[in-house]
């Protein structure tokens, strides 16, 4: 049973949305892609850390360690049962969701990839699952082949079902595109994959904050997410992995933490998860990402999902109504809370410059997806990205501001 | 409110002196700011006297970097080459007449760089623009 979000509560718990950005100019914030804001219990159980508990975690016997390495712990936990986790061992931090790929990239491309193997990508990933596999196919000598995305903005599922035909080592693809904000089917692509023989390893950073993902039933081997672009701190992100699969795997950083014995000749490494956990980690961001996932999971991910699916729906209607506005990508039930689009005769710049006079906070450029914009002929786009907290009255105020443009650069 | 856009700039963007290519050309350079997605091209012929007898911009991006290009280009046509090697960032911003953050700084100063890099050195420009 999904509750609907009571949005002036829900904007209530968000002490950033009460600022203005000038004298007069309520913040408008439709950049949550890029990172979403942050509830008032993060940033509270964050400061209380620090101001309560502070000690470094895992070796400590004094009361402060242990409290603190609790705290940790417990946070791994509820992150695991989060997205579906079978053991908290499956948990890796890293800093974000982009060095989780590179964690991937090292460790099991590493130990598994030889030259001429194909790794499996897509036109449409974030360049954060694009440059890490270029680095190792420059090294190794790897193919890289990509699946094609339709003039509609969907991956071309028959060319993907083709190019599994060439037997890659692993496919790699966004669960959720963060500029055309399309959403791939992944329990079917992924199956296809594993029948292809194909590790599969899917980039969460967009899909995990917005909807209700669970890998065991996605059947995903690797998931990469981060915890700032979902009511969380930044520098911290998670690899999920499966455990016989990361238990196969080197290390990746060499430090404190991730080794049982150190020997001057040799050393061994610690157990899941801390055998991929290098160093002290982002202990009190940890502890603010099991705050944002508790009060995600308090909301509730169906219900946080439909309202976005709303919202989304609303702007690509009103977007729809405004001469000279284009938009990129599926229509709204193919699709998470991100319209990218462009205004003819306006650079994004200076659509979001203008929007930016009126409070409202968007992105403009290209997303960190060139591949993409250039597919579609295009150096950049303007993105309003959407979360729980945002109004339609937020869309109409878009959608007034970019009337206002217009009439500046008719 | 609106301060970037000024009539001068909006002017310049939609209706550029300057827009276009030279052939034949004494100098020509492209270069983008891959940020945002800015290109910029600036032609420069050069006249038996030792000026620049004229010089035209190409390309795509905001308002601020198409005002700039226009503006710089047309600015430059009678200079001797030493005088346009001589042009600042600070001449750019006058030219504009607005105060700009770093981001947008960088869409102003694309055609100055691309100017030099064609009449001087690449290397130097990111030295001085620094």
């Amino acid at each position: 049973m999904t509750n609907p979000i009571d949005l002036e509560r829900m904007r209530a718990e968000f002490p950033i949305l009460e600022r203005e950005t000038r004298p007069g100019v309520r913040l408008i914030y439709l950049d949550s892609a890029a990172t979403s804001q942050k509830p008032r219990r993060v940033i509270e159980a964050m400061s209380s850390y620090y101001e309560q508990n502070n000690a470094n975690i895992h070796r400590g016997v004094h009361r402060l360690a242990e409290e603190s390495t609790a705290a940790f712990e417990d946070a791994r936990r509820r992150i695991a049962g989060f997205v579906g986790a079978a053991t908290p061992r499956e948990i890796i931090f890293t800093r974000n969701a982009t060095e989780a790929i590179n964690l991937v990239s090292h460790s099991w491309g590493g130990a598994n990839l030889n030259p001429g193997d194909v790794v499996l990508l897509t036109e449409m990933e974030h360049h954060s699952n694009i440059v890490p596999w270029q680095m190792l196919a420059a090294e190794r000598g790897l193919r890289l082949e990509f699946v094609p995305v339709t003039d509609a903005g969907t991956l071309d599922l028959g060319a993907f079902r083709d190019l599994l035909g060439h037997s890659p080592r692993l496919v790699g693809f966004t669960q959720m595109s963060n500029m055309l904000g399309t959403i791939n089917p992944v329990r079917e692509m992924a199956q296809l994959a594993h029948q292809a023989g194909a590790v599969v390893l899917v980039d969460g950073a967009q899909s995990v904050p917005h909807m209700p993902v669970n890998v065991a039933e996605l059947g995903v081997d690797f998931l990469a997410f981060s915890a700032h672009k979902m009511c969380g701190p930044t520098g911290v992100g998670v690899l999920y992995g499966r455990e016989a699969l990361l238990d196969s795997m080197p290390p990746f950083l060499g430090g404190g933490d991730m080794i049982k014995r150190v020997r001057l000749g040799e050393f061994k490494a610690n157990d899941l998860p801390y055998k991929f956990e290098a160093g002290t980690p982002a202990i009190a961001e940890v502890i603010g990402f099991g705050a944002a996932v508790d009060f995600l999971s308090e909301i509730g991910m169906p219900a946080v999902q439909a309202h976005e699916q709303e919202i989304i729906g609303y702007t690509l209607e009103r977007l729809a109504e405004v001469p000279g506005v284009r938009v990129y990508g599926p229509e709204a039930a193919q699709r998470g809370g991100v319209a990218s689009f462009t205004l003819d005769g306006t650079h994004p710049h200076d659509v979001a410059q203008l929007l930016d006079d009126r409070g409202i906070a968007v992105r403009a450029g290209h997303h960190c997806a060139m591949p993409i914009h250039e597919k579609f002929g295009i150096p950049a786009t303007t993105r309003a990205s959407f979360y729980l907290y945002n109004t339609p009255a937020e869309v109409d105020r878009l959608v007034d501001a970019l009337y206002h443009v217009k009439e500046i650069f008719s | 409110m609106d301060d970037l856009y000024r009539e001068l700039i909006l002017d310049r963007y939609k209706h550029p002196q300057k827009r276009g290519t030279l052939d034949p050309h004494d100098y020509s350079y492209e270069d983008d700011n891959p940020l945002c997605g800015d290109r910029i091209r600036i032609d420069v012929r050069m006249g038996a006297d030792g000026r620049v007898a004229d010089a035209s911009f190409s390309g795509v991006g905001c308002a601020i970097s198409q005002a700039s290009a226009d503006l710089l280009v047309e600015s430059v046509v009678g200079k001797t080459l030493e005088e346009v090697k001589a042009l600042s960032k600070g001449d750019v911003l006058e030219m504009l007449g607005i105060e700009l953050g770093p981001v947008r700084l960088k869409c102003a100063l694309l055609s100055l760089k691309v100017l030099k890099a064609g009449v001087y050195g690449v290397e130097e420009i990111e030295e001085e623009l620094r």
